[in-house]
């Protein structure tokens, strides 16, 4: 396999279990804006393992997960009085000090970053997203996600159900950010090399972009944003130098063969993005969408007419 | 366990300047079908909040089965067996009839290895909540959010997802209203049938008709005061409730319905 696709595919592993993390705290109605705080514990405990006590990666994989995820648990009980946009700043200042720690613990590098032993190729991050796809939905099927669900719509009405909203909100939030803390573990292990400039706001933005974009309704949004967002760069990077040709010609110009500018690549997914949220206001895949396509298939014709 | 199912000793309630509860008290005999009523603004969807929860009397006890509940925080309460719908409409949007109703199951199904196993739909869970809507004639609308469903069928959910958790008290917040009569008297009829499957019902109805068929009993609000507490035969002879409706600018909803 060419080392691009490879590195396509390793990205896109790594997008999509970082969205599941993101997922699993905007599904129980918490607006997560600091994703990328949690993929840096993640990656920076998988890391300092490695290159300091020398674990086995399938050590420094899950260490990395459990510590995001412990850390997230910590953070869920604070942000449990936060809602709207104190909720977000609450979570976006949280992987700002993130960030600012590391830049100042030499022994995470500082600002130089860090080399990370034990590389892993493409296929791994590629099963540890295909399992971990696997998990949330079936997470979605249990009554914890349907609480999540009812927690999302009406908290004082779900709390009047008998829900406990705090247990619910604590462990999406926790779960969530071990799977972003995972993905950033299978970061610097595929990426051999971290630094806390690789886990800024807009990681935190976009990966919060492909959540809602995608659909928090069901599990199928994130693994659709994520992918979407993670191909159409690359898609672009293909069409846009053929696509100025064409402009420039159209306008009487002569080609110079000159690649566009790489900014046009952001403009085209802030347009998408307005775009997406003025159509599809409830994410691409929403709950009826997926409803309606496998009721569409349990009673498609050929089967056996339902009774009634 | 005898005495009543609840009793409400001197409730108070302020929002503000306006005394919206003013030292309320009654009780709600085992097994009875009991109604509250009173004209709008009265204080009965107050009641109802205060005896979920949702609100903390200023003064005042609430007794459910025995026990002070006034502190209990509102979660725990259904699981005592107090249950409650909505006057609006208050399901989920963006869960199907069935899911909605399976959350109406929350307070019996909490524990740990109940929150981890699938609904799927060989789930006891599931099954049990499509029998309890095919109960109440009650479409499952597969491949619907609630969202999109008409409102009296919304309504009617309503009462099935209290009725999923099996209370001991089932209270309903103007269930018929949006109801067409034929819809009225079916829900009539599957309120007996509760009632005679030993639950008892505390409903705040508008509907005097649907109030006289269903209920022996009712208590009467006029701002937040009790102004009755009797047999539903007498109520409408009540000079006091008489002034309370014909006074209100709804007279015309209540008495003579
Ligand atoms: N949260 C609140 N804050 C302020 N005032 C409130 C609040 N809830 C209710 N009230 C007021 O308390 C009074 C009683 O309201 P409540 O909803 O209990 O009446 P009701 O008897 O259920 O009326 P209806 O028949 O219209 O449903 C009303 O004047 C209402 O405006
Ligand atoms: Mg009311």
């Amino acid at each position: 396999m060419s080392g691009y696709l490879a590195g396509i595919i390793a990205i896109l592993s790594i997008n999509v279990i970082f969205a599941y993390g993101i997922f699993l705290a905007v599904a129980s109605g918490q607006l997560n804006l600091g994703g990328a705080g949690f993929q840096a514990v993640g990656a920076y405990a998988a890391g300092w393992l490695s290159a300091n006590l020398g674990l086995p990666v399938a050590l420094t994989l899950l260490a990395g997960a459990v510590v995001a995820g412990l850390v997230g648990v910590a953070l869920a009980f604070p942000i449990l009085r936060t809602r709207g946009v104190y909720l977000v700043l609450a979570t976006f200042a949280f992987a700002e000090v993130v960030a600012g720690l590391i830049l100042n613990t030499d022994a995470l590098g500082g600002a130089m970053g860090m080399s990370v032993p034990g590389y892993v190729e493409w296929q791994v991050p590629m099963i540890g997203a295909v399992v971990v796809a696997l998990l949330v939905f079936y997470l979605m099927t249990t009554r914890f996600g349907l609480t999540m669900r009812a927690i999302h719509d009406d908290e004082d009405v779900s709390d009047l159900m008998g829900v406990s909203i705090r247990n619910v909100k604590v462990a999406a939030f926790g779960v969530g950010a071990a799977l972003a803390g995972l993905s950033g573990a299978f970061y610097a292990h595929n990426f051999g090399y971290i630094e806390a400039q690789g886990f800024n706001a807009m990681v935190s933005i976009y990966v919060l972009l492909y959540v809602l974009l995608g659909g928090t309704q069901t599990a199928w949004g994130p693994l659709v944003g994520a992918a979407f967002f993670t191909l159409l760069p690359e898609i672009l990077r293909e069409v846009l130098p053929a696509a100025k040709e064409v402009v420039v010609t159209l306008f009487g110009g002569v080609p110079d063969g000159s690649r566009p500018d790489e900014s046009w690549r952001f403009v085209i997914l802030g347009v998408l993005a307005v775009a997406f949220m003025a159509i599809r206001p409830e994410g691409l895949i929403t709950r009826t969408m997926v409803e309606r396509l496998s009721f569409r298939r349990r009673t498609a014709p050929g089967m056996k007419e339902a009774t009634e | 366990m005898s005495g009543p199912i609840l009793k409400l000793e001197n409730l108070s309630k302020a929002f503000g300047a306006v005394q919206v509860i003013d030292d309320v008290s009654f009780e709600v005999p085992r097994g009875a079908r009991m109604a509250l009523i009173g004209p709008n603004g009265a204080g009965k969807t107050t009641i109802f909040n205060l005896m979920s929860g949702t609100y903390a009397p200023d003064r005042g006890r609430v007794i459910f089965d025995g026990r002070d509940i006034t502190d209990l925080p509102s979660r725990k309460r259904i699981g005592l067996g107090l249950a409650r719908s909505f006057q609006n409409i208050r399901l989920m949007p963006h869960l199907s009839v069935v899911e909605n109703v399976m959350l109406g199951q929350q307070s019996r199904a909490g524990s740990l290895g109940a929150m981890l196993s699938p609904l799927g739909a060989r789930s006891r869970w599931r099954r049990q909540a499509e029998a309890l809507l095919a109960d109440m004639n009650i479409d499952t609308y597969p491949g619907e959010v609630v969202a999109t469903l008409p409102y009296g069928i919304r309504k009617k959910i309503e009462v099935v997802r209290a009725l999923a958790a099996q209370p001991k008290l089932l209270m309903l917040d103007e269930p018929a209203a949006g109801l067409n009569p034929s819809e009225t008297a079916a829900l009539r009829d599957f309120l007996v049938q509760i009632s005679e499957g030993g639950t008892t019902i505390l409903i705040v109805e508008h509907d005097m008709g649907l109030v006289r068929s269903l209920c022996d009993r009712a208590v009467v609000l006029n701002f937040g005061r009790l102004i009755y507490d009797g047999s539903t035969r007498d109520v409408q002879k009540d000079p006091q409730v008489l002034e309370a409706y014909l006074g209100s600018r709804h007279a015309g909803e209540g008495v003579h319905a």
